[in-house]
């Protein structure tokens, strides 16, 4: 088990990078504590497959270090780093049993039999794979093998991390459920420092203590799953995190006051939190105000911080109505609660002030 | 909505029906009559069933054939695949070494099968070819022409030159198509080199060595020409295999009968071989 630290990370797959875009992992300095479970998501091609081989020491980074525990570890072969890692497809050794394939990690670093058994006995018991320890691994269903392929993962007990690159793409939906819970409790037990990699929101939020999300090979925000819905630190973060993703305004800015869309909603000014559109006075460049569907709130009369909107369309999705409104020239999706009454027409809509962000070229001003 | 019963399609069938016998079929019905007739001219013949088939299981030099061909496939065998595989884990995977690697164990494959013979009677000669001076100047005792031994080695020397490419490329094939994810996977549980060619190179090749083995087991079970070139069955009958001991008996000799039916237990032998080696594999997959 180990600290992982990132120092001047960077990786490009050209011999020569020239640019910026040659690079499919942008310079970063990170740090994953000890025995934290994290979690990096992006969209697919956005480097963190890349960034999870640089830990692992399958691939040589092009510039920066990685250390474990502080010891640099980056000229290291996976095998001296002693990471585990399970694999988006299952990779199993199909001449193998079950039994032996749990237990190929151990034998390559010369354990004790007594020992390899009592490891395998458990992570079967672990993974529920007992009843097939004898069977050969060949003939076995996606769902097994990479079962066996995660047990593989498990049962070295001291090693400095286990990496996963998105290991449930091929489980049935309803195993996907049960393994993620299975993970959490293989976590709570030995406290490794456990990174997953993937780009379902959905597992990222429900598995990780921390999320990390990256975007064209950089990291563009850490935190926990409700700081990256509450406060989203780039416009990228907002409609690739929740479902629909957050409303962007363009907006300006009239001392402490925010106007949506200049001169249309001259009337009707917002109120930010902490003195935020005041700082945001000198800055140049575009402005949006950020809100997310859940948090803004549909009146039938004039509140506090409330714009004129015009409902265009409600879909009721079972558990809640999603609604359409038109405001200024934006179309904003409000998530509403089942019981309220929505009808097609003039309405207000209200923006809370500490849950409505804003915006510079894409930034959260802060 | 009614079936159409209708059986005109079987004439469907009747091209192919043709084909084969034409290329199979009644070839083989022509060794099949002259194994069971002595057959002197159109109009004199003489029925005598099984008697051919008597004579020729007891002929002592064809047991000598037999053994010396099963020996031969054995020994190619032994020494094609262990090579065949090591060579193509040797082999560069990207680059443009691989062109020149492929192009270069590629050429063997082209050469026709007398040409082969040929090249290995001139090369190996010990008073003007290359390899026969070379030999010889290196102190051994060496003639293929006169020494049984040296015959052998000759032949063996000489397929393994002609054949082992096949096996190469063959596993060459099998090696690329094993996924990066399982080195990455075995590096990361810490296996040695012998592991990972004991436990991911080796299943994984599987496969192609079962239609290597076939093939060459099959081929060499029916070589011909090089040996027949190269040393022309000699010294004695020391590299005299089941093909060449064939055509002495049906074209030298002109002893139709026997070699009729030595043709049929011939085929047969083949068959049965291609056989068993199937129904292994495809027990063995289960």
């Amino acid at each position: 088990m180990a600290e992982i630290r990132l120092q001047q990370l960077a990786h490009s797959y050209h011999n020569n990078p020239d640019s910026e875009s040659d690079y499919a992992l942008k310079t970063c300095d990170y740090l994953w504590e000890d025995g934290g479970a994290y979690a990096l998501l992006g969209p697919s091609g956005c480097g963190k497959t890349t960034l999870l081989k640089i830990i692992s020491g399958l691939l040589q980074p092009s510039q920066g270090k990685v250390l474990f525990d502080g010891v640099d570890v980056t000229a290291q072969s996976p095998r001296q780093r002693n990471i585990a890692q399970v694999f988006q497809f299952p990779v199993i050794y199909d001449a193998m049993s079950v039994y032996d394939n749990l237990a190929f990690p151990l034998r390559n670093r010369k354990l004790a039999a007594a020992a390899i058994d009592r490891r395998v006995q458990e992570v079967a018991e672990m993974l529920d794979l007992q009843a097939n320890l004898k069977q050969r691994a060949r003939g076995l269903s996606a769902d097994l093998k990479q079962m066996i392929s995660l047990g593989r993962g498990l049962v070295r007990e001291d090693v400095s991390a286990i990496l996963f690159d998105e290991p449930l793409t091929v489980i049935d939906p309803h195993l996907k459920f049960t393994l993620r819970r299975k993970l959490k409790q293989v976590h709570e037990r030995y406290r490794h420092t456990l990174i997953y990699v993937t780009h379902d929101q959905g597992e990222a939020l429900t598995f990780a203590d921390q999320v990390a999300v990256m975007s064209e090979g950089t990291i563009l925000q850490v935190g926990t799953p409700q700081q990256l819905f509450e406060k989203p630190v780039h416009r990228f973060l907002g409609h690739f995190i929740g479902s629909p993703g957050m409303n962007f305004l363009d907006c300006q800015v009239r001392q402490d006051e925010v106007v949506i869309d200049g001169h249309l909603m001259d009337g009707h000014p917002l109120r930010l939190a902490d003195g935020i559109a005041r700082r945001a006075g000198a800055l140049t460049g575009r402005l949006e105000l950020g809100v997310r569907p859940e948090f803004v709130r549909l009146c039938a009369s004039a509140e506090t911080n409330t714009v004129p909107v015009s409902v265009q369309e409600v879909q009721d999705l079972g558990n809640y109505q999603l609604v359409n409104v038109q405001c200024g020239k934006h179309m904003l999706k409000v998530k509403v609660v089942e019981a309220q009454d929505v009808q097609i027409g003039a309405a207000w809509l209200q923006f809370p002030a500490d849950m409505t962000r804003l915006y510079n070229n894409g930034h959260l001003v802060e | 909505m009614n079936k159409i019963q209708n059986n005109k399609a079987w004439f469907l069938v009747l091209p192919v029906l043709l084909l084969v016998a034409f290329s199979a079929i009644i070839p083989l019905m022509t060794v099949v009559n002259y194994s069971v007739q002595d057959i002197f001219g159109p109009e004199n013949r003489l029925w005598v069933g099984s008697e051919w088939f008597k004579e020729i299981l007891a002929d002592e030099r064809l047991h000598g054939a037999f053994g010396r061909q099963l020996l031969f496939s054995a020994l190619i065998l032994l020494i094609e695949v262990p090579l065949g595989i090591a060579i193509a884990l040797c082999m560069p995977v990207k680059g443009r070494w691989v062109s020149v690697c492929l192009i270069l164990l590629a050429l063997p494959l082209l050469v026709p099968f007398n040409v082969v013979g040929t090249i290995w009677q001139l090369f190996s000669r010990v008073d003007i070819g290359l390899g026969g001076r070379i030999i010889d100047a290196l102190g051994f005792d060496y003639n293929y022409t006169a020494s049984s031994f040296d015959a052998w080695i000759t032949v063996l020397v000489m397929d393994v030159w002609h054949w082992t490419s096949l096996l190469v490329l063959l596993c060459y094939a099998g090696l690329l198509a094993i996924p990066e994810a399982y080195y990455q996977a075995a590096s990361i549980d810490g296996a040695s080199r012998w592991s990972v060619f004991r436990h991911i190179q080796l299943p994984r090749l599987a496969n192609v060595l079962v239609i290597g083995v076939l093939l060459r087991f099959m081929d060499s079970f029916m070589i011909y020409a090089e040996p027949f070139v190269l040393t022309g069955g000699g010294p004695g009958n020391a590299t005299t295999f089941l093909s060449q001991y064939l055509t002495t008996m049906a074209v030298g000799q002109f002893d139709l009968g026997p070699a009729a039916a030595f043709s049929l237990i011939y085929f047969l032998v083949i068959l049965l071989s291609c056989w068993l080696f199937y129904t292994a594999v495809d027990h063995g997959s289960r």
